[in-house]
């Protein structure tokens, strides 16, 4: 199958500092999911990049939840595709950290 | 440092972790159930689509000592019977618990469902469609634990050792994934109930939380492990084309429901040459499944892209759509349509059999320490019956929180020591950004490469002892010491992930390179062939900074069942 290039645009940083977007070219194949472009950047790019997830294929956890240009989705359904895609943490969400914002309900957090 | 106190510690919100808590909470203790991820999101039990085993008797008669019969049958003489007992004569009450509860089974003509399942004598497993059992017992399982206000719960709090005094589990240290702080936990009893170690494979069916912390944070405690070479492998795990929100081992229930049929490249029927004939039915049992699909990949005679191909194209279109209503709109959207297609399948890692050696009573070596779920050893030895997972983590964790309650309410006080869990927290502490970190995230990924190479279903001498010199060096590479962590650093969760995934994976190893026969999970090409004399379960503990291994004869059952 033929590879082609996802351009990724992603809002990185933490509370309290201002927010830099970050682009990364990704190459994949189609079919392919964009928390798959995610985790090829941590592995050959930029292992600091901070992303939450745990099931990866079942979308069962529900905790992949970021914005593609500006809508709430799964990481983990939404597809990549070739050209430029805007990757955002949730905007109505406090920010932890890049891609990562406070998602536990709040009775089941360690802090608040 | 954030410090916290309770009588019973649950490590893991899955469906043992969940049980514990609810059974300590029930017998009048305080607990606090931690999660390295979200409660009830992180593990496998909610990710588990099919069925759950039990002798209930609603389909047609059964009784448990047929199920204990057929799990004891599928462990290949390896099983802890006590385990298994326990597992099978406790299903029912756990089931109708549920039921009460409205998980929402199966029903038929006025009954609970029961299918199937390869391995089992009769139709035994409930299931809650449309493949929508782990997401149901998950959804069930939380409702009940916010009705207690006796337990709290916690996510995002990533447990990185037991902290042992004077020979007795006293507590835990654990790292606030969201602000980076470390936190001390103090507890009178301590439950492990961590889940499996499949994410050491390439292709798993797991989650990013299994990588086998509880059997790290076990051993390093000072309990054992058992069976440890018994690695589960699904025969068939989705493969091609690319499918995304499913699961890969979605195709299961399509068998149970349908048949479906395993091809090889010409499309011909090849099970039976492997000693089991299917013609139509779904009886194949995993490891015979496994076993004939790599055999036929390696004879030359795979799919494109290195599996088989497993087709309905002969299930008529109104009947898939009975069968599995929306799931068949879900398979449309990532282009898969069964009725002109079949889809490609292969082997994926799945389940551990081996783990943390516990009594029936779930008790580790370790006073204080208890473990329950996928992270016990020993009930279903060398093959695990599909089915047993969840009944496994329903039943072993209510009777490890109600162990641990009994034991918490007896002590006076946990018995913490700061200088006991300095290390522990040392680990954690605020440190600067070693110069030449290796990416993490790399390394896990060649750890995960070297696991499915080297330490699959299908093993020899050379290339597990292969796997061992490289774990060693990827020991060197990780380095001593994380990163200080910030808010959610994955930099350090891949660090102390790391530790834990090098010292399982060197578990696996060395049971495997010891164990030289054949026998259920466990496939030795150069010992092919079970072999009486290797009727022993091996243990694992850790003892000045080195595995040792050691083995004993296999507990036989008491009588004969059923
Ligand atoms: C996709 C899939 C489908 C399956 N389908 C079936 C089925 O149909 N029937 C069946 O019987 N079995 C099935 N199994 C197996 C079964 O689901 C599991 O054996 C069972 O759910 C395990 O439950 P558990 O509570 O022991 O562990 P889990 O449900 O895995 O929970 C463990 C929890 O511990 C947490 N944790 C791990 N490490 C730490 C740490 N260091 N600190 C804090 N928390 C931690 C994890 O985040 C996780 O939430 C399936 C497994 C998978 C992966
Ligand atoms: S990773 Fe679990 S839903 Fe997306």
């Amino acid at each position: 199958m033929t590879t082609k290039t996802a351009r990724l645009h992603i809002r990185r940083g933490t509370p309290g500092a201002p927010a830099r977007i970050e682009t990364f070219e990704v190459p994949f194949t189609p079919g392919q999911s964009l928390l798959d472009g995610l985790r090829w950047i941590r592995a050959k790019l930029d292992p600091t990049l901070a992303i939450r997830f745990s099931c990866i294929n079942a979308n069962a956890c529900k905790e992949c939840m970021i914005e593609l240009e500006g809508k709430a989705a799964y990481a983990c359904t939404e597809r990549l595709r070739e050209g430029d895609m805007h990757v955002a943490p949730l905007s109505n969400k406090a920010l932890v950290h890049d891609l990562v914002t406070e998602i536990a309900p709040r009775d089941e957090r360690l802090l608040d | 440092m954030i410090r916290l106190e309770t009588d019973v510690l649950v490590i893991g919100a899955g469906g043992a972790g969940i049980y514990a808590a609810i059974a300590a909470a029930r017998d009048g203790c305080s607990v606090q159930l931690i999660d390295r991820s979200l409660i009830g999101r992180g593990g496998a039990t909610v990710m588990a689509q099919m069925t759950v085993s039990v002798a209930l008797g609603a389909q047609c008669p059964d009784h448990w000592e047929h199920h204990l019969a057929d799990t004891l049958a599928a462990g290949r003489g390896l099983c802890d019977p006590a385990l298994s007992q326990l597992l099978c004569e406790n299903a029912a009450p756990r089931i109708r618990e549920m039921d009460a509860w409205k998980v929402g089974w199966a029903r038929e003509d006025g009954h609970i469902k029961q299918v199937h399942a390869p391995g089992h004598d009769r139709p035994r497993c409930v299931y809650v469609d449309f493949l929508n059992t782990g997401p149901a017992v998950s959804r069930t399982l939380r409702a009940q634990l916010n009705r207690i206000p006796a337990i709290r719960r916690i996510g995002d709090v990533l447990i990185t050792d037991i902290v042992v005094h004077e020979g007795e589990a006293v507590g835990a240290v654990g790292l606030h994934l969201v602000s980076g702080e470390t936190v001390a936990l103090e507890a009178k009893s301590i439950v492990i109930a961590t889940g499996g170690l499949t994410r050491l494979y390439r292709r798993n069916s797991g989650s990013l939380n299994m990588g086998g912390d509880g059997y790290a944070l076990a051993l390093r405690a000072g309990a054992e492990l058992v069976d440890m070479e018994f690695v589960q492998f699904f025969p068939i795990g989705h493969l091609a084309p690319r499918m995304i929100g499913m699961d890969p081992i979605m195709w299961d229930p399509f068998r149970y429901k349908l048949g479906g049929r395993l091809l090889n490249a010409a499309g011909e029927e090849f099970a039976d040459r492997y000693g089991q004939a299917e013609s139509g039915n779904y009886v194949l049992t995993r490891d015979v499944a496994t076993y004939a699909i790599y055999k036929e990949v390696e004879a030359g005679r795979g799919s494109p892209a290195g599996g088989a191909y497993l087709s309905f194209a002969h299930v008529p279109e109104a009947e898939l759509r009975k069968a599995f209503g929306p799931v068949i709109d879900r398979l449309a959207k990532n282009n898969i349509d069964l009725t002109k297609m079949p889809v490609e399948v292969a082997p994926i890692a799945h389940y551990h059999m081996g783990g943390v050696r516990a009594n029936a009573a779930m008790e580790t070596r370790v006073p204080n320490l208890y473990a329950a779920g996928e992270a016990v050893g020993g009930a279903n030895g060398a093959n695990r019956l599909s089915g047993n997972g969840i009944t496994e983590a329903f039943v072993f964790g209510e009777r490890a929180g109600t162990t641990a309650a009994a034991r918490a309410k007896a002590r006076a006080a946990s018995g913490w020591n700061d200088a006991a869990a300095a290390r522990a927290l040392e680990l954690i502490g605020k440190r600067s950004q070693a110069a030449a970190a290796p990416n993490t995230a790399a390394l896990l990924i060649e750890l995960q490469a070297l696991m499915s190479d080297c330490v699959g279903p299908f093993r020899t001498e050379d290339k597990l002892q292969q796997a061992l010199t490289k774990l060693q060096q990827m020991q060197r590479e990780l380095g001593p010491l994380p990163a200080a962590a910030t808010q959610y650093d994955m930099v350090c969760l891949d660090w102390f992930d790391l530790r834990n995934m090098l010292l399982v994976a060197q578990c696996v190893v060395r049971a495997a390179i010891a164990r030289k026969e054949s026998r259920g999970a466990h496939q030795r090409e150069d010992f092919p062939g079970m072999l009486p004399e290797w009727n022993l379960n091996q243990r694992l503990s850790w003892r000045e900074g080195e595995l040792s291994l050691e083995r004993v004869p296999a507990v036989q059952p008491a009588a004969k069942v059923a």
